[in-house]
């Protein structure tokens, strides 16, 4: 997937949305300049498909050497897959983030937490911001 | 945020070199250049230079010094030979911690004689405020505070005395562990002291303050081949704690004596008056109740400071106070506090971490111990 065409959520969670024999799907992942910030992940705690979520609770975390940091939901619906290889291979978090290092797959409920998500450009300039 | 951080002699270097900066004890430090693990790895394979020049420096002149470190140190002080470095404990009546120290006896070229202490930044002003008042019963004595005078630097790693030894008039290589000197780089006054905080052999100097980034420059230049790197303060956490070193207001603070803290040690107790040896001789007597070990979780998460220690029967019995993954090892590293019935190495504990039980071992400390014949005497 091409960051250039996905959501973001400020909290550096990103979103791609497809549909899904008629049912929509999100694809979660977290950004390459939230990884990046991060620095030198060690543990990954993802939840098991099957568990429902809302845009804005914590759904797993992911470690650093340094510091613990939540995974929040950036959309409501059931999480139908999870990546569960990643926590055995945290480098796919660096090395591709937009693919191989996707999170967790929800099935939306409906489409109401998208419209808070930010396109590219803007969570370029939240990133910027911060850095 | 209207609280000014202060700078280090070497604040500049680091935003220069794309380091990551954060405030600790009120200046703003260096956590990592890029990357902690490989930060560490640098230390224990090859050598790592460290700022901590926000380390508090007091420096005590005058007949007497000997006697009024003696009596605010857990440890003898007044037997510490020229040259000589100790590390010890500063304790309240009550035997808490109020921070750990070295004190150094050094000697000037011109033949001055004084004793150094260094401190933790974030006790500073506390150490002054504790130490002025005992002042007035050692007259001769004048208590300085040379921090902001000076910078601090570590330079840490198995090639760095034969990387950095011809840097000095005096090699250090010919210091002993835990010996200090006064000598000459390029003609400038350093002090360099055969210590650390990583469990690799190295040294800490002091330099003046002006004098800081020409004596970092070229230290990184005499280890270049060797590949020398600089290091932040998130590497000095996961080193130190390898090497089962306790780091205040982690594993000590005023709550905590340092019989519990396992700093026997560092305590003097019979045939001297101290701070705060009557309660010590009494938690002595008595036994520490709570005790600081070792913890190895299973698995791959690592404990962090805070998280509940459970005994077998899921009892709590203490807390982590340090905790993270240890680069070496490749597995999670943790100290805390238990209760003393449950600090046998071997004995099969719990950590809650953020609500999941993980199994855990006590486990001797430290974690990490360097091959001492691959230092170089």
């Amino acid at each position: 997937m091409k960051p250039e065409e996905l959501l973001y959520a400020e909290s550096h969670e990103w979103v791609h949305v497809a549909e899904e024999e008629g049912q929509k799907v999100a694809t979660v992942g977290i950004s390459a300049f939230a990884v990046e910030q991060l620095n030198d992940l060690v543990y990954m705690d993802l939840p098991e498909a099957g568990k429902k979520v809302s845009s804005g609770e914590e759904f797993g975390e992911v470690e650093s050497v340094k510091a613990v940091s939540p995974l929040y939901s950036p959309v409501d619906g059931e999480i139908v897959a999870v990546n569960s290889e990643l926590p055995d291979h945290l480098e796919r978090l660096g090395e591709d983030p937009y693919g191989s290092g996707w999170v967790i797959k929800v099935r939306l409920d409906d489409d109401a937490a998208l419209g808070k998500l930010m396109d590219h450009a803007a969570y370029q300039k939240q990133c910027a911001a911060e850095g | 945020m209207t609280e000014t951080l202060s700078e280090t002699p070497l604040t500049r270097w680091h935003k220069t070199a794309g380091a990551t900066l954060a405030p600790f004890a009120g200046y703003e430090m260096p956590i990592h250049y890029g990357s902690i693990v490989d930060e560490h790895q640098a230390c224990r394979q090859r050598g790592v230079l460290f700022d901590v020049s926000h380390m508090g420096r007091l420096r005590f002149d005058g007949d007497g010094s000997a006697a009024l470190l003696d009596r605010l140190l857990t440890r003898r002080v007044t037997d510490l030979p020229v040259g000589g470095v100790r590390y010890g404990l500063v304790c309240n009546d009550d035997g808490g911690v109020l921070d750990d120290v070295l004190v150094s006896h050094l000697e000037t070229p011109s033949g001055t004689r004084y004793h150094l202490m260094v401190v933790n930044a974030s006790n500073r002003e506390k150490m002054i405020r504790w130490i002025t008042p005992q002042l007035a019963d050692f007259p001769q004595v004048t208590m300085s505070d040379r921090t902001e005078l000076t910078a601090m630097i570590a330079v840490q790693g198995p090639a760095v005395m034969e990387a950095v030894g011809r840097l000095f008039r005096s090699d250090p290589r010919q210091l002993k562990y835990y010996r200090a000197v006064i000598t000459e780089q390029l003609g400038k006054p350093v002090i360099v002291s055969r210590t650390g905080y990583t469990g690799e052999d190295g040294v800490e100097l002091i330099v003046r303050a002006e004098e800081a980034s020409r004596v970092w420059e070229n230290l990184l230049l005499a280890g270049r081949d060797a590949g020398f790197v600089p290091a932040g303060l998130g590497a000095r956490d996961t080193l130190r704690l390898e090497a089962g070193m306790p780091l205040y207001g982690h594993e000590l603070d005023e709550q905590i004596d340092p019989l519990s803290a396992g700093l026997a040690f560092a305590c003097n107790l019979d045939g001297r008056e101290f701070n705060g040896d009557a309660a010590l001789r009494s938690i002595r007597d008595s036994g520490p109740k709570t005790v600081r070990v070792g913890l190895r979780p299973e698995g791959r998460r690592p404990a962090r400071e805070g998280c509940p220690i459970l005994a077998a029967d899921a009892e709590p019995i203490g807390r982590v106070t340090s905790g993270t993954a240890s680069p070496t090892l490749g597995y999670p590293i943790a100290m805390g506090y238990v209760a003393a019935e449950h600090a046998a190495a071997g004995t099969r504990v719990a950590i809650d971490i953020r609500g999941k039980s993980q199994p855990a071992v006590v486990t001797p400390l430290p974690f990490y111990r360097r091959e001492k014949a691959a230092a170089k005497a």
